[in-house]
Order: C-alpha cells, then sequence, then structure tokens
C-alpha cells in the first residue's frame, strides 16, 4: 500500500488528507510538531479572548481520524533524506514514505530588529504562542503595556485581543495608514478611526528601532524612529510571516523564500510535493502573489493536490481572488481584485462609497476604458460569494454590478439595506441614472449547482 | 463608575435572591375551623374519618413555614382511604393529593408578616432583584464598548463557564423547579407576593402556577433587555427577542387570566399560541369534555388547537423554518432565549450527543401521539383502560417524567450546564415534530457563503442545539438540520460573514460540495457531481 506522509497537521495538509482518503485507500500518516489535532489557526484570537476553549478550535473529534485512518505523529521533522525516501523526526524513528507532502505553513518574520529575542517579545502564530502570550500577558497588572510591531492582520488581532483584558496596546505601524498597501485610502482611514475608538494607541509611519530589557533579560521599553521610547511589557511581532522550511535547506528539495513548485504542486524531487502557506509558485498566477499565506490557498491546494496524488493529475488553478477579515468590530470582504493606490494599474478606476453614521463602506473597482467589473471591498456590508464569483466570471460591466446589487447583499435578515444609497452616489458621481432591481432569487440561483 | 453601578445591582439582587430562598421556610401559618370546613367543601370531601382525623390534627396549630403538612395530611388520607376501600365506599375515597391539599391549606392559614405586607415583600424580593439585575446590565451599553459581538471572557467566567456560580444558578433553579411540581406547599410565601397582581388580573388570589407564570414574563423581560444591549448592532436579534417576548407576556400570561377574570364559558385560561404535542394535555379527556360543554368559545378553541397543529404550525415551518414558533414564538424558546442566552455555548457538539438526541426527542414524540391516541380512544370509547392500560396512569406518567421533569426540572435547571436548550433539542414533541417539516419540506435554510468559512469554530460553539454548524460550513454545505431553531447567532458570531438564515426556493437548498467555491471550477464540478 502507497504511504503517502504529510509534514503538518494545517489547513493544506488535513484537506490533502482527508480528499486522498476519499478517493483511496492508501496510508496516510501526518507528522506535526505542534499539536496532536489540527486546529484552526484562525481562531486563536478567540481563545485568548474567552470566546472559546482550545479544543473549540479543533474541526474533527478524535474519532475521526481512526475512522479514517489517517495516522497522526507527534514530531518534529529535522530532515528528509529524499534518496532513501525517509523523514527523520527529532525523537522518534524516521518515517518511510512514498510520496511525500510538506505543509509546514509559515512563522512570523524577525527583521534582525534588537532585542528580537528577549523575554516577552513574541509572535502570534502557534498554539505555543498562544500558550505565551497567556503567560506574557494574562491581565493588566503583569502587562501593563504591550507594543505591537506591524499593522497587518496579525497585527489588529493581536491588538483586540489584548485591549480583551484591558492592557494599553500600542501600535506600530511602518505605512502612513493601517494596511494602505492593501487598501484603498478610504477604507484605510475607516480603520484607522476604528482602532482609535477602540482605544489602542495607533502610531502611523513608525517603525521599531530596538526593543530595550531589563536586568532580568526581559522587554521593558521599545524605541520607535519617531525617537520616543515607549515602556512595555510584551512585544509583539507581527510584520507578516515566511515559509517554515529551515529543515530542508540541505535536503535537495529547491527552495526559494518557500518551497518551489509547479503549477501541480510538485517539487524539483520525484514524489514530493508542497502546499499551503510554504509552497512558492515558480511564476506568480494571475494576480497573484507567489506565495499566498492565507487559509482559503492551503485549503484549496489540499484539495487539488489529492487529486493528482489519487492519479488524476490536477493543475492548481484556483478561482477569482476572495478573502476577509475582521477589523475589531469590522468585517471585511473582498471579491476579485480592488488595489491599493500604491499597486492600482492605471486602468483601474474606484467607486468609493462610505455611510456618514455607521462604520460601513465599500470599493468597487472598475476599468477606466471597458467598464469592466474588477473586484470589491466591502466593510460592515456581508456580500454573496456565489453572486460575486459569477459576475467575474461573466466580465460584468460596473453598471451591471450596481444595478443588480442587492442580489449580491448576505446580511441577516432585517438589517437596514445600503444598497440605494450606494447606487445614488454611485450616480451623482458618474451622471449615470441606475436604478436598483429588487433582489430576485431567480438570478440568484441560475446556474447553481444542485 | 460603571463598575461601582454594576457591584451596586450584585448586591441588590443577591438580597433579593436570600430572601426569595428564605421565604418557603419561613411564616407562620394557623388554620381556622370555618377554612377548614370551606376547604373540604371546595375539595368535594366526604369522608368523614378524613375530616375528623386532619382536623384533629391541623384546625388550631400553629405551623411554621418549615414544617411540612403534606406528611400529615397524607396520614389522615390513608388512614381514611383505607377503611374507605375495606368497605368498598368508592364515592368516599379521596382522590386529590396530598400535596395539593397543604397547598390549599397553607394557603388559607398563613398570617403574620409576609400576608399583612405582601407590597413590602414583592418589593423586597421582585422588586429589588428588577432593580439589581437592571443595575448590572444596563451599564453594559458602556462597559461592552462599541457595538458588535460581545463574547470576550465568557470561557474565563465561572458563571457562564460552569464554575461555582453556575452550579449555584443551577442549585437555585433546580430547587425552585422542585418546589413548583412537587413540594408546591412551600411556594405559599411566594404566592402571597403576587396576590395583588393576580387579583388585578383574574380576580383570583395567585397560585404557584401564577407565580411562575409571572416570574418568568419578569425573568425575560429583564433578560430581553440583557439581549438587546449584547446584540444591538443585530436587528435580527433584536425584532425575535421583542416577538418572543411579546407571545409571552400577552398570549402565555396575560389573555388566560383575562379569560378567567370574564368568566367565559371555557373556565380556565387558554395560550392560543401553545400548539399540541407540546401543549400535552389538550386532548386529554377532561380538557376535551371541558372543551365540548363551553359552547361557543370551547368550540373555537377545539378546532383552533387542531388547526394550529395540523395546518398552521407546518405551514408556517414551510415558509419560514421551523424558527417562527421555536425562537420567536415559542414560550419555552422565550426563556431559553433570554434567560438561556449566557449559557448557549454549553450544548455538547458531539456526534455522540446528536445520535442521544434523536433517539430520545423522538421517543418523546412517540410518547405523546400514542399517549394521545390512548385518551382520544378512551374519550369516544367512554373507558378509562384501553388495552387492559389503564389511560390514567399514562397520563400521569408523561406529566410527571416529561412535563415535569424534562421540560421543567433538566429543561430549565441544566441551563448553566448543558445549555438553554435540553428540553428543546431533547424532549421537546412538537419540536420533533416540526423538526421533520423543516427537514424534509421547507423553505427554510442557513446559506453557507461559497468558500469563505475559515473553521473558526464559533459558529459550532455558540448554537445552543448543538449543531456542529462548522462542518457543514467548512465544506461549503447549507445548514438544513431538522433541529436549527433559527436564532440566528451562529450567523451573528461568525467572523467571516459566512452564514445567512434566509427562506428561498427548495432547488438549490440542499448542496453538498467537496471542494469549495473559490478553487478551479472544472475541479469543483468534477469532484463535487456523484
Ligand atoms: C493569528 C492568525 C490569524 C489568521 N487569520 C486568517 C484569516 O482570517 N484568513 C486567512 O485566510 N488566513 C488567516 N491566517 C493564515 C492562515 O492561518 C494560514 O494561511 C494557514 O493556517 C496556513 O495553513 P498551512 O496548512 O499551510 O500551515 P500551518 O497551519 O502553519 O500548518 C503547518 C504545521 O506544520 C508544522 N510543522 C512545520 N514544520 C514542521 C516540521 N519540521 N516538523 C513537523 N511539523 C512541522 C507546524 O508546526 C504547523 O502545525 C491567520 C494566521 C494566523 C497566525
Ligand atoms: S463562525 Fe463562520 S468562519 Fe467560523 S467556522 Fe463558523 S462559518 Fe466558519
Amino acid at each position: 500500500m502507497e504511504h503517502i506522509v504529510i509534514i503538518g497537521n494545517g489547513i493544506s495538509g488535513v484537506t490533502a488528507a482527508r480528499h486522498i482518503r476519499k478517493k483511496s485507500n492508501k496510508k496516510i500518516t501526518i507528522v506535526s510538531a505542534e499539536t496532536d489535532y489540527f486546529f484552526s489557526r484562525t481562531a486563536l484570537m478567540y481563545v485568548f479572548m474567552g470566546h472559546m476553549t482550545f479544543e473549540h478550535t479543533q474541526p474533527y473529534e478524535k474519532w475521526f481520524w481512526k475512522k479514517n485512518r489517517i495516522d497522526l505523529v507527534n514530531g518534529k521533522v529535522e530532515t528528509v533524506d529524499t534518496a532513501k525516501k525517509k523523514i527523520d523526526l527529532a525523537n522518534g524513528d524516521p518515517i518511510k514514505y512514498d510520496k511525500l507532502i510538506i505543509a509546514t505553513g509559515s512563522k512570523p518574520n524577525k527583521f534582525g530588529w534588537p532585542g528580537q529575542d528577549l523575554l516577552g517579545v513574541q509572535g502570534l502564530y502557534s498554539k505555543q504562542d498562544l500558550d505565551q502570550l497567556e503567560a506574557n500577558a494574562p491581565d493588566n497588572k503583569t502587562c501593563k503595556r504591550a507594543v505591537i510591531v506591524g499593522g497587518g492582520l496579525i497585527g489588529i488581532e493581536m491588538a483586540e485581543m489584548l485591549r480583551s483584558r484591558k492592557i494599553p496596546v500600542t501600535f506600530l505601524v511602518r505605512e502612513t495608514s493601517f494596511w494602505n498597501g492593501v487598501l484603498p485610502a478610504g477604507e484605510s482611514a475607516l480603520i484607522n478611526e476604528h482602532i482609535l475608538d477602540h482605544h489602542i494607541d495607533l502610531r502611523l509611519a513608525t517603525n521599531l528601532v530596538e526593543i530595550l530589557a531589563d536586568e532580568n533579560g526581559r522587554a521593558k521599553a521599545v524605541t520607535t524612529d519617531k525617537g520616543d521610547t515607549i515602556e512595555c511589557s510584551v512585544v509583539g511581532l507581527t510584520a507578516g510571516v515566511s515559509p517554515n522550511i529551515d529543515f530542508l535547506k540541505n535536503s535537495g528539495i529547491e527552495i526559494g523564500r518557500g518551497v518551489k513548485v509547479n503549477r501541480y504542486l510538485e517539487t524539483n524531487i520525484d514524489d514530493i510535493f508542497a502546499i499551503g502557506d510554504c509552497a512558492e509558485q515558480h511564476e506568480s498566477i494571475g494576480q497573484r502573489r507567489p506565495i499566498e499565506a492565507v487559509w482559503y490557498t492551503g485549503r484549496m491546494m489540499g484539495e487539488t493536490l489529492a487529486q493528482t496524488i489519487c492519479g488524476t493529475k490536477t493543475e492548481y488553478k484556483p478561482g477569482h481572488w476572495f478573502n476577509s477579515a475582521k477589523f475589531l468590530d469590522i468585517e471585511y470582504q473582498t471579491y476579485g481584485w480592488v488595489f491599493s493606490e500604491r499597486y492600482k494599474k492605471d486602468n483601474e478606476a474606484h467607486f468609493h462609497w462610505r455611510d456618514d453614521k455607521e462604520n460601513i463602506c465599500i470599493t468597487v473597482a472598475f476599468d477606466k476604458e471597458t467598464k469592466q467589473f474588477l473586484g470589491i471591498n466591502t466593510f460592515g456590508i456581508r456580500m454573496r460569494h456565489e453572486i460575486f464569483d459569477r459576475w467575474l466570471s461573466e466580465k460584468r460591466s460596473v453598471s451591471e454590478v450596481m444595478e443588480y446589487l442587492k442580489d449580491a447583499n448576505f446580511d441577516p435578515e432585517f438589517y437596514t439595506q445600503y444598497e440605494d444609497k450606494i447606487i445614488s452616489k454611485y450616480n451623482l458621481d458618474y451622471g449615470t441614472t441606475i436604478r436598483p432591481k429588487k433582489k430576485s432569487w431567480k438570478r440568484i440561483f441560475k446556474n447553481t449547482k444542485a | 463608575m460603571m463598575k461601582i453601578i454594576q457591584n451596586i445591582g450584585i448586591a441588590l439582587f443577591i438580597v433579593a435572591l436570600v430572601i426569595f430562598a428564605i421565604l418557603p421556610f419561613s411564616g407562620s401559618f394557623k388554620l381556622d375551623k370555618t377554612s377548614f370546613d370551606t376547604l373540604i367543601e371546595n375539595h368535594g370531601i366526604k369522608s368523614e374519618i378524613f375530616k375528623k382525623n386532619l382536623e384533629a390534627n391541623i384546625v388550631g396549630k400553629e405551623f411554621a413555614g418549615y414544617q411540612a403538612i403534606a406528611p400529615i395530611v397524607q396520614e389522615s388520607i390513608n388512614k381514611a382511604n383505607s377503611v374507605h376501600v375495606k368497605n368498598k365506599e368508592w364515592s368516599k375515597k379521596i382522590y386529590t393529593s396530598s400535596d395539593d391539599l397543604a397547598t390549599a391549606i397553607r394557603k388559607k392559614s398563613g398570617y403574620g408578616f409576609i400576608p399583612e405586607n405582601k407590597g413590602l415583600m414583592w418589593f423586597l424580593t421582585f422588586g429589588l432583584g428588577i432593580i439589581g439585575a437592571l443595575l448590572f446590565i444596563v451599564p453594559q451599553v458602556v462597559t461592552l464598548g462599541p457595538k458588535g459581538i460581545k463574547n470576550d471572557h465568557i470561557y474565563h467566567q465561572s458563571s457562564t463557564n460552569k464554575g461555582w456560580i453556575a452550579w449555584l444558578v443551577f442549585f437555585f433553579l433546580v430547587s425552585f423547579y422542585l418546589i413548583l411540581y412537587f413540594k408546591s406547599e412551600y411556594a405559599i410565601n411566594w404566592t402571597y407576593l403576587v396576590d395583588p397582581i393576580s387579583k388585578s388580573l383574574s380576580g383570583n388570589p395567585a397560585g404557584q402556577w401564577f407565580v411562575y407564570g409571572f416570574m418568568y414574563c419578569v425573568v425575560m423581560t429583564v433578560m430581553a433587555i440583557r439581549m438587546y444591549i449584547k446584540y444591538r448592532h443585530n436587528k435580527y436579534q433584536v425584532l425575535r427577542t421583542t416577538s418572543v417576548l411579546f407571545f409571552q407576556i400577552v398570549f402565555a400570561f396575560l389573555i388566560p387570566e383575562i379569560m378567567v377574570r370574564l368568566q367565559l364559558s371555557y373556565s380556565k385560561g387558554y395560550d392560543f399560541k401553545n400548539a399540541f404535542p407540546l401543549d400535552y394535555d389538550f386532548f386529554f379527556s377532561w380538557n376535551l369534555k371541558e372543551l365540548l360543554s363551553s359552547g361557543g368559545l370551547g368550540l373555537f378553541i377545539l378546532v383552533w388547537g387542531i388547526v394550529l397543529t395540523l395546518v398552521i404550525v407546518p405551514v408556517m415551518v414551510y415558509f419560514f423554518g421551523k424558527r417562527w414558533y421555536c425562537s420567536w414564538v415559542c414560550g419555552c424558546g422565550g426563556l431559553a432565549e433570554t434567560l438561556g442566552d449566557p449559557y448557549r455555548q454549553h450544548s455538547s457538539k458531539s456526534l455522540f450527543s446528536w445520535k442521544v438526541e434523536r433517539w430520545l426527542i423522538h421517543s418523546v414524540l412517540l410518547f405523546a401521539l400514542v399517549m394521545t391516541g390512548f385518551t382520544l380512544y378512551g374519550f369516544f370509547a367512554e373507558t378509562s383502560t384501553v388495552f387492559g392500560i389503564k389511560v390514567q396512569s399514562i397520563m400521569t406518567t408523561y406529566s410527571f417524567l416529561i412535563g415535569a421533569v424534562f421540560a421543567g426540572v433538566i429543561g430549565t435547571g441544566f441551563y448553566p450546564i448543558f445549555g438553554n436548550r435540553v428540553w428543546c433539542r431533547f424532549g421537546c414533541p412538537l419540536a420533533a415534530y416540526l423538526g421533520f417539516v423543516q427537514r424534509f419540506k421547507s423553505r427554510f435554510r442557513i446559506t453557507t457563503n461559497g468558500g469563505q468559512c475559515i473553521s473558526c469554530g464559533n459558529c459550532s460553539t455558540y448554537c445552543e442545539q448543538g449543531i456542529d454548524v462548522r462542518a457543514y460550513a467548512q465544506k461549503g454545505e447549507n445548514i438544513v438540520r431538522s433541529s436549527c431553531v433559527g436564532c440566528g447567532v451562529c450567523s451573528a458570531v461568525c467572523p467571516r460573514g459566512v452564514l445567512k438564515l434566509e427562506n428561498g426556493p427548495i432547488a438549490g437548498r440542499i448542496n453538498p460540495t467537496e471542494v469549495l467555491l473559490g478553487n478551479d471550477v472544472n475541479l469543483m464540478k468534477f469532484v463535487n457531481k456523484k
């Protein structure tokens, strides 16, 4: 029986395992050094905030693994021996494989800041990081202030976590406005305000210079390039992540920033594949980046690779880009591409609307010339994934999207609807006379699977 | 500042609770001869032996609140009945339970501070309790911060994480129900507090069920205010809470009381929204007899009750899902969604619990239907035994096991430990019936938003019905489970906007998927076909 060994029990590795099991009888082993069972990394914050226990973050009960004959090994892989087709563990016997899937995820970036390895300085990625934070910042007496370095999605989550324990938080963000490498200006501004509403000391255009130690080797303050010294007990390093692949350095597997893979998720060595955060495409797919450290990418790669492993060689061909996040109380969804001013191409025009009272706004990107709809960002409004996926495939024009916007709304029943306001602003901006169509189930369900 | 107000609130609430808890065991009771005679007459008791015996033991004697009267009554009943049975004097045999008689005796014989200061005592219990609770709840407008999902520290707090406070609440609730159902003589001091309210509504002094009904409304109202604050960003929750509150206060509480006051032909009050088989005694022969002898109103109620269960309920479930009943109208649901909301996370999500759930709830439905079959047959055939089984004993068993122990003691008492829908999930026969309709013939579903789920588990954690919502959402599948009461909280707590409760066309409602939206379209087609 062919033995499939997967390093990493995150979403990508586990998705691959599940799908391989569905299609085959192969022996499957998942090795991971982090936890015994798969858990949802994205939910770590909710454990710290007391919304859930750690057990709640585990999507499958224990019987699931036995029933599906997926063997779980808790161990750290030290080296991959591609010649003998085996992996060596830090403790425990080597494991021989017929096919190997590398799904080792990411690790937090550290940019060589002085003091980055002091006690009280940490990232937020793993279960161990969560435990560490629990020890470092149990309450606002132990942790008088925390400084978070790096204004991305994990940074703002960490700020929210610490604020839930009433710990004062200073948030150092390199950019001039929060996440404005990704978000257009209007949206970024909304989030800036919201961060301040949550009593987070947001310092824009500010870089970390050094972390200072007390006599016990614990962080006691940071200094910034603005010349400030900020006293603190905890420093959160959340300046992005990079592939967790150091153990592969001398394995002969080609690596760049991540494990280099082709469109079939194959590495340069036969029978070795890489998926998820740690995989790096030789060439970007469409407008995607070569490394995509997001949940959905890991899952899609797992779904795809399972087909190849089970005999249907399948190219990794992700569909339209989508993503979502939550900034404190504001939900964010995106479908298609909306680029920030920094990365926007010449042909990309933006329509932006923001409600005058609520924390709600949207940005619609379209082609200046052809008026083709390119993508949408929504804040505080939920949208229907299927509808936007279809509209993107159909290359709808922006005015059509506006006209049928009500079909796409996914907010809970009875919520205030903002489409009329949005469209009248659109009409005002572009001198059009679009009248919104009433929501139609018929259109929504057109070409669905069932 | 807010903290101080809240702490004062807690203190007041505890004072009220302690007084309320001491009441059953305090006060003094002394029955005089005239009251005794009316009481015996009112209960239609014809046994001289009983009368003599009980009179000697009770009349003119002083009883303290903690002294039980029921055993004394029981002794007299035993004595009397043994003689009557021997002599085959069936008309003299006493069927009234000693608990009911003891309760009636207490009600008539209480004296002293408590019955003489009903208003003051009401204020010290209900009044302080309400004020205290509100002082604790209302400042949350500020302390919870900007509107949004506020589940911080649920698993850090003793009250909501099965800590000692939760066990204390458990103890209180269970004791309360035990007294109410099985030791009602101890509830008499409580009834005094609400006598004035009862009199102003129905014209009668309060019994223990009035205490329960009134308290139910008060608790729901106070906890609804908590819901309004906690979910103030979510209109679905706000409207739903208003709806259950309205149906509880108007339909379950006020209308029945007013019906009694108007002395209509149908002498008891009727809760027009309480559908069979939740309303399990609707087809009991005593009820049918009363309905049929109450002229137009009785007939109307009879027809309404039948139409409600056979037509209105399933048709509404077809259009809106069982939520229209379970989380918009029902009283049990109403309490679960208000008082029970802080405990919703405790419902077990394991596959094992799901299995237990299906066995239990369908057994109860079967039990209710079989029992109703028996009572109806007994009614029409005018017999008290069917297939050699006493119909009365089936009814008594159901009332005791399901009506009192399951729905009351376990259903509500266990909120802090097993979650707020224990009864609705494992026991309610109506929910089982609605569940069938919802699963197999309904437009309602929780739509999963394509591939947006990040498997975080908030939805499953906060599902009060123990549905592992995430198991479906992370596969891109809609949720069409029969047990879903449509509370909407999964949708509310989802940080990625993945879930939406909606009523739509049947086509596409059930959509098994393996590969999620967002991946290669050909792959999706290839894997998802089957
Ligand atoms: C706090 C946080 C919030 C996030 N929120 C979102 C979000 O909202 N949306 C989103 O799209 N993405 C989010 N992400 C990103 C997302 O979680 C990742 O993209 C995803 O988990 C990557 O999955 P993976 O399977 O590739 O790797 P991982 O989940 O990282 O799994 C890899 C596993 O391999 C183990 N491993 C690594 N090396 C070895 C070794 N040598 N031997 C044995 N085991 C090893 C690791 O310990 C780890 O358990 C978030 C990430 C974090 C940290
Ligand atoms: S709460 Fe939302 S994102 Fe989290 S598991 Fe449920 S559906 Fe998925």
